[in-house]
C-alpha cells in the first residue's frame, strides 16, 4: 500500500466537508475519485497534500505518518498534485515552471548561485534539460520559452501535470484532468494518463468524465456529502445502487 | 469614457501651473495623441504597440562606459544627483527582490535604509570604525532586522501585509527620531567620515561616484545570479501564486524569510553609503514616502526586472531634479505618471524577458 488514509475528517465552521472517508492505494494502480459537486473531493486532495489540516484522522504515505506535515515537506515525500482551476505560474515561461518542479530534487543556494560555482553550472544544467524531459513527456516540448499564461487552456493543463511529474512523485494526484477539454484532448489525456502508470507511479484522479473514469481506473472510491458511499472496481461501482442513487436520485416506491 | 475623464481631471490639476489655457491645451493633446494610440492600437492590435527589444550583452558594455566618463562631463551638482541615483538603485534593488519577484508588498524599506544609515553613522562616529570595517557590521544589522522583522509579517499576505510593514517602517522611524541618547534625535548624527581606500580619503564628489557605481555593478550582478537561480525561481513563483508554489515543494516561508533577509541586506548597503556621502544621517531622511517613492521606482520600471528598476530609479530621481521649478507639483506628477502608467503600460518600462 503507497497510500493509507484513515478515518479522515475534515470541519469547516459547522460543515463536514469530508467525514471518516477510509480508503488505501496500491502501489501501481489509478484510483479515481468521484461524486457529485459539493462531495468533498477535492477538500480530501488538499488534506492528503497538506494544504489544509485535516481535523481529524490519519495519512500514511509509504507506512509514514504524513498527517500534518506541511504542503512542500509532503511533496519531498512523493506526492504531487495538479489543481481543479489551473494554477500555473502565468508570468513564466513554461520551462521555467517546470523547472520549479525540480525545486525539491536540488539543493544549490544563494552563495553557489552567487559565485556561479561550476556545481551551481552544473545542477542549473540539469535542472533544465530534466524539465525539458518532462516537457517533451507530457507533449508540450514546443511551447518551452512560451509565458506559461499565454498557453491554450488544454496546454496549460499538460503542463501542470509536466510540472508535478517534475517533483518525481511516486504518487501523483490529480484534480479534474479532463474537465474543459474536447473528446479528442480527452483521449490524449487518458494515454498520458495511462503511460504516467506504466512508468511505474501511482495516480489518484478526480474526474467527473464518467468515459475517462470507467476507462482507466483500476479501484474507483465514490463521495456523496464527505462520506464514502461506494469503493470498487468500475464494474462494481457501475452497479451499485447507493451511487446509482447519488447521481440519479432515489427510485420511487410505489 | 474613464479614461477621458481622468485626462480631464489631470488637466484640471496642471491649471496651477499651466494655466487655464496650458490645461486645456494639455486636454485637448493627451485627448487626440490617446485617440492615434486607440486608432493605431485598433489597427496593429494591442501587442504591437513597442516592447523595446535590447541586445542585452551589448547594451552593458555601452552603459557602463557611459557611466564610468560620465562624471567628466557632468558638474558637481549632476553628479551629486548621479550617486543619489546609485544609491538609490542599489536600495530598489534591494526593495524589487521583495516586491518585484517575491511579490510582497512591503511598505516599510526605509526602515532598513535608516537602520543601516544609523548603524554606519554610530559605529563610525561612536566606536572609531572606518566605512570598510563598519560596512560588514552594518550588513549583518540591516540583515538581522530584516530577518526579525519578517517574523510576525510573513503570517500576513498581501493588503494585511502592506499595513502591518507600513507600520514597522513608522515605528523604526520613530524610534530613530526619540531614542534621544543614542540617535541624538531629531537633530541627527554629523561627522560622519567618508570612506577611505587604501589610506585614500573618498572625500570627493567625483570619487564617490565611482565608489557607488562599483556598488550599483556589484549588486547588480549579484541580484541578477541570484535572480536566475534556483533561489530565484522559488521568489517567482512565490509571487505567482503561493499555493502552487508551496505543492511543488517550495517552502515559501523560509523563502519569503530568505527574501527579506537579502532585500534588507541591499537596503543596508544603500543606507550606508548614504550616511557616509552625506556626513549626516536624521530621520527625517527615512519616511513613509521614502518607502513609496522605492516602490514607485519599481513599478515604473517592471516588477521583477533589473533593467527595469535601474531604469525606474534613474527616471524617479532625475525628473524633480530637472523640475525644480515645479517642486510643489512633483508628488502630483508622480502620482499622475503612476496612474498613467497603470493605464498604458501596467507591465512596467520594461518587461521581464
Amino acid at each position: 500500500m503507497i497510500l493509507d488514509v484513515r478515518a479522515l475528517t475534515k470541519i469547516f465552521g459547522g460543515l463536514k466537508a469530508i467525514e471518516e472517508v477510509s480508503f488505501k492505494v496500491r502501489r501501481g494502480t489509478i484510483l479515481s475519485i468521484i461524486g457529485p459537486n459539493g462531495a468533498g473531493k477535492t477538500t480530501l486532495f488538499n488534506c492528503l497534500t497538506g494544504v489544509l489540516p485535516p481535523t481529524k484522522g490519519k495519512v500514511l504515505f509509504e507506512e509514514e505518518d504524513v498527517t500534518h506535515k506541511r504542503a512542500y515537506e509532503i511533496t519531498a515525500k512523493g506526492i504531487a498534485r495538479t489543481f481543479q482551476n489551473i494554477r500555473v505560474f502565468g508570468s513564466m515561461s513554461v520551462l521555467e515552471n517546470v523547472m520549479i518542479g525540480q525545486h525539491t530534487r536540488s539543493k544549490e543556494g544563494l552563495l553557489t548561485a552567487i559565485m556561479g560555482t561550476r556545481k551551481f553550472l552544473k545542477e542549473e544544467d540539469e535542472i533544465k534539460s530534466r524539465a525539458f524531459e518532462y516537457l517533451q513527456f507530457a507533449g508540450i516540448q514546443d511551447y518551452s520559452d512560451v509565458l506559461a499564461g499565454n498557453l491554450p487552456y488544454g496546454d496549460q493543463k499538460r503542463l501542470e501535470i509536466a510540472r508535478a511529474l517534475a517533483t518525481e512523485p511516486k504518487l501523483l494526484l490529480l484534480d479534474e484532468p479532463a474537465a474543459g477539454m474536447n473528446p479528442q484532448e480527452t483521449k490524449e489525456l487518458m494515454e498520458l494518463i495511462r503511460r504516467i502508470r506504466e512508468w511505474g507511479k501511482t495516480v489518484i484522479i478526480i474526474e467527473h468524465d464518467m468515459k475517462v473514469v470507467m476507462g482507466i481506473s483500476d479501484r474507483i472510491v465514490v463521495l456523496d456529502h464527505g462520506v464514502k458511499i461506494a469503493e470498487g472496481t468500475p464494474n462494481e461501482i457501475q452497479n451499485n445502487p447507493y451511487v446509482i442513487e447519488a447521481y440519479l436520485g432515489k427510485e420511487e416506491v410505489f | 469614457m474613464k479614461k477621458i475623464l481622468f485626462m480631464f481631471w489631470l488637466s484640471l490639476l496642471s491649471m496651477p501651473f499651466t494655466g487655464i489655457k496650458g490645461g486645456a491645451y494639455l486636454f485637448g493633446g493627451i485627448l487626440v495623441s490617446y485617440g492615434v494610440y486607440f486608432l493605431l492600437a485598433n489597427i496593429y492590435g494591442r501587442t504591437k504597440i513597442p516592447s523595446v527589444p535590447v541586445n542585452t550583452g551589448l547594451l552593458m558594455i555601452a552603459l557602463i562606459i557611459f557611466s564610468l566618463l560620465l562624471p567628466l562631463f557632468l558638474s558637481d551638482y549632476y553628479t551629486d544627483v548621479a550617486v543619489l541615483a546609485g544609491i538609490y538603485i542599489i536600495l530598489a534593488l534591494g526593495v524589487n527582490v521583495v516586491l518585484g519577484s517575491t511579490g510582497l508588498l512591503h511598505l516599510g524599506f526605509a526602515a532598513f535604509y535608516g537602520i543601516g544609515a544609523y548603524s554606519n553613522a554610530l559605529l563610525t562616529t561612536n566606536f572609531g570604525l572606518g566605512f570598510w570595517s563598519a560596512l560588514p557590521l552594518t550588513l549583518v544589522i540591516t540583515s538581522a532586522a530584516g530577518l526579525l522583522l519578517s517574523f510576525p509579517a510573513l503570517r500576513l499576505r498581501g493588503d494585511y501585509l502592506a499595513i502591518v510593514t507600513l507600520g514597522f517602517g513608522e515605528i523604526i522611524r520613530l524610534v530613530l527620531n526619540n531614542w534621544d541618547s543614542v540617535t541624538r534625535g531629531p537633530n541627527g548624527i554629523s561627522n560622519v567620515p567618508s570612506p577611505f581606500i587604501m589610506g585614500f580619503e573618498v572625500g570627493s564628489l567625483m570619487y564617490f561616484y565611482y565608489l557607488v557605481l562599483g556598488f550599483v555593478l556589484l549588486a547588480a550582478f549579484i541580484v541578477n545570479r541570484v535572480h536566475r537561480s534556483r533561489t530565484g525561481r522559488a521568489w517567482l513563483s512565490i509571487r505567482e501564486d503561493e499555493t502552487a508554489a508551496e505543492a511543488m515543494g517550495v517552502n515559501t516561508r523560509k523563502y519569503k524569510f530568505m527574501a527579506l533577509t537579502f532585500g534588507a541586506f541591499w537596503a543596508g548597503l544603500a543606507g550606508a553609503l548614504f550616511a557616509s556621502k552625506m556626513h549626516f544621517v536624521s530621520p527625517e531622511s527615512f519616511t513613509f514616502m521614502e518607502s513609496v517613492f522605492v516602490v514607485c521606482m519599481i513599478i515604473l520600471g517592471g516588477l521583477g526586472s533589473i533593467p527595469g528598476v535601474l531604469l525606474g530609479s534613474l527616471i524617479l530621481v532625475l525628473l524633480p531634479e530637472l523640475l525644480r521649478e515645479f517642486q510643489l507639483y512633483r508628488m502630483l506628477a508622480l502620482g499622475v505618471g503612476l496612474v498613467l502608467m497603470m493605464i498604458f503600460r501596467p507591465q512596467g518600462l520594461i518587461k521581464i524577458s
